[in-house]
């Protein structure tokens, strides 16, 4: 499941509605992303997204997940508008059977998202504010997951 | 028929518009040659595309490379480099 909102997210409450009523499950990772204050240089932070494009992409990116991994339940919440350092940005959950397909599922997600997802991020502080520009480690992070597939 | 283009991040604020209805002429068949075209277009769209080769895009809301070609799309859009998460 995936979800674009403004609000803030509560993570013990999405996992016990992700564990209700499945219970094969025996392992969840759940993974947060937050606000830096980058040492006081980031006082806010701006999350603007393609709305229609951002859910139809984390749509495809979790089908990518299920097709890779048998999970038993799978959940992205992206928080958009305006956030704080300490803020929650992102919630990635994955669960399964076993431990290993819900580590590597859940950092799959994250890399994938990290290069694909439209989301932009416009940071403000003292010395005024800028474009997030993307960092290259998290393509090489994406790409290391082509190696073995179909594409 | 008119195509929806959409604008996001720096390359909005560069142009000045989030979006807009274009008529793209029949010469112009892909995302290469319509980001050439659109720099034509006045100084704010050559001061955005001025560094093409780092803006990405998508047609009907799914990425795509400057070689695809634009054929019946309604909506194309035009962004930075994506970074959420």
């Amino acid at each position: 499941m995936i979800r674009v909102q403004q609000e803030d997210f509560d993570i013990g409450a999405e996992i016990v509605r992700l564990k209700a009523g499945r219970s094969g499950i025996g392992a969840i990772v759940a993974f947060v992303g937050t606000v830096r204050d980058q040492a006081g240089d980031v006082e806010e932070m701006a999350l603007e997204h393609y709305p229609g494009m951002t859910e139809a992409e984390l749509q495809r990116i979790e089908a990518e997940a299920c097709a890779r991994w048998q999970l038993q339940s799978c959940l992205i919440v992206h928080r958009t508008g305006t956030l704080r350092p300490s803020d929650n940005i992102v919630l990635v959950v994955t669960a399964s059977e076993h431990r290993e397909a819900a580590f590597r599922s859940a950092e799959f997600l994250m890399d994938y998202l990290k290069t694909r997802a439209p989301f932009w991020k416009r940071e403000s502080g003292p010395q005024g504010s800028r474009w997030v520009e993307a960092d290259s480690r998290d393509v090489a992070a994406s790409s290391r997951w082509n190696k073995h597939a179909a594409e | 028929m008119s195509t929806r283009l959409l604008y996001f991040a720096w390359v909005k604020e560069k142009i000045g518009v989030a979006a807009e209805e274009v008529d793209i002429p029949s010469h112009v068949t892909t995302v290469a040659e319509l980001m050439t075209w659109l720099k034509t277009r006045g100084p704010e769209f050559d001061h955005a595309f001025a560094r093409s080769e780092v803006i990405k895009a998508a047609i009907d809301q799914a990425h795509v490379r400057h070689d695809a070609a634009i054929g019946a799309a309604r909506e194309i859009a035009f962004f930075p480099p994506v970074t959420g998460g």
